[in-house]
């Protein structure tokens, strides 16, 4: 049974938000038409009967590959630190991602206050 | 010349004290000083810390270090900017990471210092191993040292060009879809991409997590089965390494190729090969005969699904591997990516999004299966198989560059392989005349490809061909 074929026009716009990539609008016609070629020609997969075939993700037939729990040295702070652009006290420094009141007084909350606020 | 050397030969000349590491180093840093500002092989060349080691290494080798202990002695290896280096720059050949020193060493990188090996440089490659050409390279497109206006094959086309110029003795590359073993023929290199799991990933800048293969470049045969020695084995810090048991790779490698079974499977010699790759391939498989080998038909009836598989999975497996480059840790941020590094991460993140996941990367898996099932049914019949690495001959830089698609049809004789997880030996057969211009000689190679991890069976194959036939030792008009 040959599967349904799934539209090939690609949402640049969206699939760029998706994957955080900043697009330009030039970008997007070029990118567009690409894609859709590629996407296009990928589409041969629907000639094949895949019915009752297994997918394979792990080639050489490992499964649950474990170790023991125990901590080991890694790298230091600093190391980790050391490519980073933006540290503030031996921490990676980022854009706040809470901009309202919540993250001025969240000090002042209780743990349950707090909990109740996010649902 | 000492950097024309073989891996072998300079440890022979090491140990008879014939010349020391430092002299071997230098020559190999004098040739990419005289050679490298047209063929753009090296990112980085690490002068200082190079000769460091080498002289480090002449020093051990005085107080009678051994081969057994330290196998690669005093050697100068070239490494794809991909394997992370404690210290030394690290870029994948992206503007996101161009000022990205690493903290650590990846284990194969540890693995070869530890076995005495000499690190002369980070070499170019297509960013994130994104290519089949090195064109898609933000520090400039390597030039393929047989003709500077050819492409040397990708994306591990600096290491392949660098060796083929003799910059270094030998050099690292990863294969995701052949970026081994294109470059490889290309450059009239010998190149190994191994059995998926055999050699950790550990440390090496991901691509496509269930493909990617990390391998090696050599100027023989024997030099590839003495460099699988160092670098292969389980690690702790991959999980996805194989404790298969690791043979010694030189061991057998004399044994001659007398009634070894080789199939050749007719879906590989396709209706666009070039005729004159076609003609010398055939003249190959006559060559293989006259050694004792057994030549059989065999068929991969899925073939032709092999790069619409492999562009789902592959861009679906990159999109996941590439999100971690925020700039927040380390390197710049997305702005900073190649166009092709975009292309590929939408389209994974638009076949592994809600509604589309099933259809694509679900039904990929599935062809994946009997893409693998393929290749297990055939090696039931024949021992290994043979084909050509490549349907056509280096083609000219700037060709096929604006034609993502066209690029990607360039890897149709290998991705296979890594869909299926098996190794793949290309060995060099022959510099061959364009049939579609009246342009210089090329060179082609053939792949040998075997059950996982039968790495010696290859190895075994391909030196019976090379030492009987001598390709290898052809040089570029440098």
């Amino acid at each position: 049974m040959i599967a349904r074929t799934i539209s090939m026009k690609i949402d640049v716009s969206h699939i760029a938000k998706l994957a955080n990539l900043p697009i330009s609008k030039e970008e997007k016609e070029k990118f567009e038409k690409q894609l859709s070629e590629t996407l296009s020609y990928i589409d041969k997969l629907n000639e094949i009967n895949t019915k009752n075939v297994e997918p394979t993700s792990q080639v050489t037939g490992l499964e649950n590959v474990t170790r023991e729990d125990q901590p080991s040295p890694s790298l230091s702070q600093e190391e980790a630190l050391k490519n980073a652009k933006s540290k503030y006290n031996g921490l990676f420094k980022v854009k706040a991602i809470l901009e309202n009141e919540v993250s001025k007084t969240s000090s002042n909350l209780t743990i349950e206050q707090f909990n109740n606020f996010l649902c | 010349m000492l950097n024309q050397l073989t891996i072998k030969e300079a440890r022979e000349g090491l140990q008879a004290k014939k010349f020391s590491s430092v002299e071997l180093t230098k020559s190999c840093l004098e040739q990419i000083k005289k050679l490298d500002s047209k063929i753009n092989a090296f990112i980085t060349v690490c002068e200082k810390e190079a000769l460091e080691q080498a002289s480090k290494a002449d020093g051990l080798a005085s107080q009678g270090e051994t081969l057994e202990a330290k196998s690669l002695l005093g050697i100068p290896i070239a490494l794809k900017d991909l394997f992370s280096t404690k210290g030394i720059r690290t870029t994948a050949a992206s503007n996101v990471l161009k000022d990205y020193i690493p903290p650590y060493d990846a284990t194969v990188v540890k693995k070869l210092k530890d076995a005495g090996a000499v690190v002369i440089g980070k070499t170019n490659l297509d960013a994130w191993a994104h290519g089949s050409s090195g064109e898609n390279s933000d520090f400039g497109s390597t030039k393929n040292p047989w003709n500077n206006e050819c492409v040397p094959g990708g994306s591990s086309s600096g290491s392949a060009a660098a060796l083929a110029a003799d910059m270094c003795i030998a050099s690292t590359g990863t294969d995701t879809g052949g970026s081994i073993r294109l470059p490889a023929s290309f450059c009239n290199t010998v190149g190994l991409k191994p059995t998926y799991g055999r050699v950790s990933r550990y440390g090496v800048i991901a691509m496509a997590s269930s493909l990617d293969s990390i391998g090696h470049f050599t100027k023989t045969v024997e030099d590839s089965a003495i460099l699988l020695n160092v670098t292969a084995g389980h690690d702790n810090f991959d999980a996805t390494a194989s404790d298969a048991y690791v043979q010694n790779y030189t061991e057998s490698i004399n044994k001659g190729i007398n009634k070894v079974k080789i199939g050749v499977p007719k879906e590989y010699l396709l209706k666009g090969i070039d005729k004159n790759v076609k003609k010398r391939f055939e003249q190959t498989l006559k060559e293989l005969e006259k050694l004792g080998a057994i030549i059989e038909d065999v068929s991969l009836p899925h073939t032709e699904y092999g790069i619409a598989c492999y562009y789902i999975i592959q861009p679906s497996e990159v999109s996941s591997n590439l999100a971690r480059y925020d700039g927040i840790r380390y390197g710049n941020d997305r702005f900073y990516f190649g166009d092709e590094a975009k292309r590929r991460i939408m389209l994974g993140t638009y076949t592994l999004s809600s509604g589309y996941y099933e259809a694509y990367y679900k039904r990929a898996m599935q062809v994946r299966t009997l893409i693998k099932k393929d290749f297990d049914k055939a090696f039931t019949k024949v021992d290994a198989i043979i084909t050509p690495v490549s349907p056509t001959l280096p083609w000219k830089l700037g060709e096929k560059i604006n034609d993502p698609l066209k690029m990607y049809l360039s890897d149709i004789l290998t991705v296979t392989v890594n869909l299926a997880g098996i190794p793949g030996l290309a060995v060099p057969m022959g510099i061959v005349d364009p049939s579609t211009s009246s342009g210089q000689a090329l060179p082609a190679g053939m792949q040998i490809l075997g059950p996982q991890f039968s790495e010696g069976l290859l190895f075994q194959i391909g030196h019976a061909y090379e030492q009987a036939t001598n390709w290898h030792k052809q040089k570029p008009n440098l």
